[in-house]
Order: structure tokens, then C-alpha cells, then sequence
């Protein structure tokens, strides 16, 4: 029993323990300073209400389906490179690497390369011909280059998840393809992709949870700004938690978020029922 | 699936070569930018070498210039002290890591090889955690760190991740099933306990996963930038990505100090770019087993 002992108080003290409280504090008035006043359903009422809110719940979206659609597409390109040409660990180590540093980091790089007047992005841009895109300041174009960083950091590490179900399905599938005189294309199509369609859902669901909280990119560059074009859901609970000291209001929020996420991982665990018929 | 040289499998390379560039670049761009002599980048955005190459900038970062020299070069004259930075990353990331993987490995042990009433239950309602998302407990363990008087304490931002992750007990489970069990009743027979079957047998025949998850825990934790931007907030206690983020809102802001910046950068990833370097192998082949099971 005393191999469980540690692990168990961690996971009571900073897990249940919290999961339980930030439950009862969406149903109070919460400012840090006096106790937690119980006021029923208002801080639900107010979030009905709150356009911030709507609009940051908005963006999440936009920031989640940019980012998914371009890097799911991107990582199984990727994959398949990787799958038919070599097996190099260093090309793999290479892809990975972005995801080994700091969000921060990779922030304050991109950050740098995309300046308006004196990022390199830009030079590139004007060499074909492109005049300066005013990435991080125009409110349109704020999200997209979000998303785009953090698929830079990201598409690796989903490829070499999307590499590892490629290694599972066995050769005899397409040799019997290439007997049959199926195209490289068609290949693709028919036989990797529904094969694969386990690890992409697994991949979609974990990309897609994560990408929901999407934090560090926005702190570090944009901060919500401009005119709320990337205050997403998460830096506007830590917004409203930490600038504002209302918490009973964010831990609503948190919990909106929180059944957001369960209903997709739920909708997955549908989809990985549906598996069973694929590789019979 | 062997062919031929072909014009597909030509392009293929190319489109491979491409996405390493890309991926590269930037890497790239911050060393070349960390050596350039601020003043005079703005000049010349599109230089592939250094411009006027220099380490002003990593002196300007790490506090050997001084404010003048600093304030000279675009710097903005703050005091920085990457020193103690780096330090307080150290001390957070390796106690974390050190307690994190004991606890639980032993946690894994107790799962794995332990037979206990209840012992399935448990495990199912600490994988169910997974599911929360971080920001939900963070808000009441930031209260809780409050109120136990531990903010900007190196205690404050190491306690919520020094017991357990739900991931590393699982991931370390799936390692401890598999050791073989006649091994285990061997070593009770000649009278071995649970502690010493523990360290003298499990670990021992575990290396290789612990230390796997171990640098993967350390980099995460390296890496982290929520949890101690709010507890972590001083000067004392402020670990290299919260510093980055203070440095970067202190910068100028009509010509930023972007080799500075880029210095900083450099100095914070630096060390898990060696660590990778160090583990390529060991960290890219755990990719696939980490996400998948």
C-alpha cells in the first residue's frame, strides 16, 4: 500500500480534490479575497449574455479547425514521405525537433520572422512580389498565423503518430494492390487512408483537445489582440481568473470548456467502436 | 514497393527537402539573429549571415554589458539575469522530473503488480483524469497554492506535478505488465519483499522506459509556461520561459531588441536541444507508443 501512498495523495490534493472545487466554484462569486458566495446559476446566465465570450468561444473554433485541417493533411503528407522514402531516424529526429522546444519559444521566433517591416517572412513575400502582410496586426490574418505557428510545432510529432499506424498495416495489403494493378493514387485512397483511419482519430482527438486550449502562442504574441481577434477561450479564463480576479466566472467558463471537450472525446469514442469492421 | 527512379519519387525528395528546410529555418534564423549587432539589423532583413557579427546580445542578456552598452545596442536597459533563470528552470524541471517518475513508478508497481481489492477501480478513476483539461484544476490549485502561503515558491510550482501524471503511470504500467512473472515469484521465494522486488528487480529491468519518460518529463516540464507564469510570477523563483515573456514586453517598442530577444531564446532552448541531441533516437521512437497507447 505504501507504493501507492505518494501518488495517491498527489492525485487527491491536485486533481480530484480540484476538479471537485472548481465544479462548486462555477456556482459562486469568487474573488480571491473573501470567500466563494454561492449565487446559483448566474455566472451561466451571464455567459448567455457575454458576447466576449461567444466571441472568444468563436475564435477557439476558427483556431481549432484551421489548425487541425491543415495539419492532419500536412502530418499524413508528411508520413507517407517519410513512410515510402527512408526510414532515417534523422529525418525524423529533424521533424521532430520543433516540438521539443518551448511554445514560448517557437512564439517569439515566429514572432521575429513575421515582423511586418523587418521579418524575413516578409522579404520572402516581396521577392515574388507579395507586399508586407501585417501578420500579427491585422485581425484577419492574426488567427491563421496562430494556427500556422503552432502547425509548424506540432505537424511533426502528429506525422511520426501517423508513421507509427502506417508501420501496422502489413505488407500483404499492398502487394495484393500492386498484383491487382492498382495505382500509387488510388492506393492511397482505397487501402492507407480507411486503414489508417484508427490512428486518425486517435491523432484528430488528441490534436483537437489540445488545440481547444491553446494558450502560450497567444500570451506571448498577440494577447488577445487585435480587437479580440485571438482572444481565445483560454487566455479569456485566464483574463477574467487573473487580471480581473473573477473566478467564480472562470471556473464557469473552465467548465463550459471542460464539456465542450468531453462531448468530443465522447463523438471519438463513437468512431472507435467503428473500427472493428476495418481490417477484418 | 521497390521503383524506379522515377519523376514521382524525384519530387517526393524535393517535397522532403523542402519540409526539412522549413523546419530547420527557423532554428536557423535565431542563431543567425542572436550574433547580429542589433542597430544594424534592421538594415540589411534579408542577410542569410549574421549581420556584423557579435555577442553583444548574449552579454546584453546575460547582464555582462551594462546598461549603457545595453541601452546603446536597442536593448531596453532592464536589468535581466538569464543566470538565475536558468537556475530556477533547472531546480523546477529536475525535481519534478526526479519525484514525478519515482512516485510514479512506484504508483505503476502497485497497479501492475500488485493484487489489492479495488486495485482496477482506482486505476480507471485516475486514467479518467486525463480527460480533465489542465485549466479546470488549475483555477482551484491556484487557490489552493494561495492559501497554503506557497506562491512564488519553488514548493508552489513544483507540488502540483511532483506526485503523479495520470500519463506517466499509465505509461509505465504497460512496461511493468510485461516483466516477466516467474522472475517476480523467484525472488519472494528467496524471500524477497515488495521493496526490494521493487528496486532490485522492476527498475533495474526498467531502465530503458524510465529513462524514456523521464526526458520526456523533464523537457515538458522545461517547457511549461501556464502553471508558473502564475505562481511563479518573482523575481527568485521565475524559471526561463516566464522570463521570456517579461523580456519580450520590455523590449522597446519602436525598434525591439531583436537580437536580444533571439539570445534569450537561444540560452532558454538551448538546453533541450542538447538534451535532444543527446536522446534523438531513444525520444523519436517513443513517439509512437506514447500517443497511440
Amino acid at each position: 500500500m505504501i507504493f501507492i501512498a505518494p501518488a495517491t495523495l498527489g492525485f487527491v490534493v491536485f486533481y480530484i480534490w480540484p476538479t471537485l472545487r472548481g465544479a462548486y466554484l462555477s456556482f459562486t462569486e469568487y474573488s480571491l479575497l473573501s470567500a466563494p458566495k454561492f449565487n446559483g446559476l448566474a455566472n451561466y446566465d451571464r455567459m448567455i449574455h457575454d458576447s466576449f465570450f461567444w466571441n472568444a468561444l468563436g475564435v477557439t473554433v476558427e483556431y481549432v479547425v484551421i489548425n487541425i485541417g491543415l495539419q492532419t493533411v500536412l502530418a499524413v503528407g508528411i508520413a507517407m514521405l517519410m513512410y515510402r522514402l527512408t526510414k532515417s531516424i534523422t529525418v525524423r529526429a529533424i521533424i521532430l525537433a520543433p516540438y521539443l522546444v518551448a511554445n514560448v519559444v517557437v512564439a517569439l521566433v515566429w514572432y521575429w520572422m513575421l515582423d511586418v517591416q523587418v521579418g524575413v517572412v516578409n522579404t520572402f513575400l516581396g521577392w515574388v512580389g507579395i507586399d508586407p502582410v501585417a501578420f500579427f496586426g491585422d485581425s484577419h490574418w492574426a488567427i491563421p498565423t496562430v494556427a500556422g505557428i503552432n502547425v509548424w510545432r506540432h505537424m511533426g510529432y502528429t506525422a511520426l503518430l501517423v508513421f507509427a499506424g502506417l508501420q501496422t498495416i502489413p505488407a500483404y495489403v499492398y502487394e495484393a494492390a500492386e498484383v491487382d494493378g492498382s495505382t500509387e493514387w488510388k492506393t492511397f485512397w482505397r487501402i492507407t487512408l480507411p486503414l489508417l483511419r484508427p490512428v486518425l482519430v486517435m491523432v484528430l482527438v488528441v490534436t483537437m483537445i489540445g488545440s481547444f486550449q491553446i494558450f502560450d502562442t497567444v500570451a506571448v504574441t498577440t494577447q488577445g489582440g487585435p480587437i479580440n481577434a485571438t482572444r481565445v477561450i483560454y487566455y479569456y479564463i485566464y483574463e477574467r481568473a487573473f487580471t480581473r480576479f473573477d473566478f467564480g466566472y472562470a471556473s464557469a467558463m473552465a467548465l463550459v470548456l471542460f464539456a465542450i471537450l468531453a462531448v468530443v472525446s465522447l463523438v471519438q469514442l463513437r468512431l472507435l467502436r467503428a473500427r472493428e469492421s476495418d481490417l477484418a | 514497393m521497390r521503383k524506379q527512379v522515377s519523376i514521382g519519387r524525384t519530387v517526393a525528395w524535393v517535397l522532403l527537402f523542402i519540409l526539412l528546410i522549413v523546419t530547420l529555418f527557423p532554428f536557423y534564423w535565431m542563431l543567425r539573429t542572436a550574433f547580429s549587432d542589433n542597430t544594424q539589423l534592421p538594415g540589411h532583413p534579408n542577410s542569410l549571415l549574421p549581420v556584423e557579427t557579435t555577442l553583444g546580445a548574449f552579454k546584453r542578456v546575460l547582464g555582462l554589458s551594462s546598461i549603457e552598452e545595453a541601452q546603446a545596442q536597442g536593448g531596453s536597459g532592464a536589468a535581466v539575469n538569464f543566470w538565475l533563470y536558468l537556475r530556477n528552470s533547472l531546480v523546477v524541471a529536475t525535481i519534478t522530473t526526479v519525484c514525478q517518475v519515482f512516485f510514479s513508478a512506484m504508483a505503476a508497481y502497485a497497479f501492475a503488480r500488485l493484487r489489492w481489492p479495488g486495485r482496477d477501480k482506482v486505476f480507471a478513476v485516475f486514467l479518467a483524469a486525463l480527460m480533465v483539461p489542465p485549466i479546470f484544476t488549475t483555477l482551484p490549485n491556484f487557490v489552493l497554492i494561495k492559501n497554503l502561503g506557497l506562491l512564488n515558491s519553488f514548493a508552489g510550482i513544483i507540488l502540483p506535478g511532483a506526485f503523479m501524471t495520470p500519463f506517466a503511470i499509465f505509461f509505465l504500467r504497460q512496461f511493468f505488465l510485461g516483466i516477466n512473472r516467474e522472475l517476480e515469484e523467484a525472488a519472494m521465494i528467496d524471500g524477497a519483499g515488495h521493496r526490494r522486488i521493487f528496486f532490485g528487480m522492476i527498475i533495474p529491468l526498467s531502465a530503458a522506459p524510465i529513462a524514456t519518460l523521464a526526458i520526456l518529463t523533464y523537457i515538458n516540464s522545461w517547457n511549461d509556461y501556464f502553471w508558473p507564469l502564475l505562481v511563479g510570477q518573482q523575481e527568485n523563483v521565475r524559471v526561463l520561459t516566464v522570463a521570456l515573456g517579461v523580456f519580450r514586453s520590455q523590449t522597446p517598442q519602436g525598434g525591439p531588441d531583436w537580437a536580444g530577444l533571439m539570445a534569450a531564446t537561444l540560452i532558454a532552448a538551448l538546453p533541450m536541444i542538447i538534451l535532444f541531441l543527446a536522446f534523438a533516437k531513444r525520444i523519436t521512437n517513443s513517439i509512437g507508443f506514447s500517443g497511440i497507447k
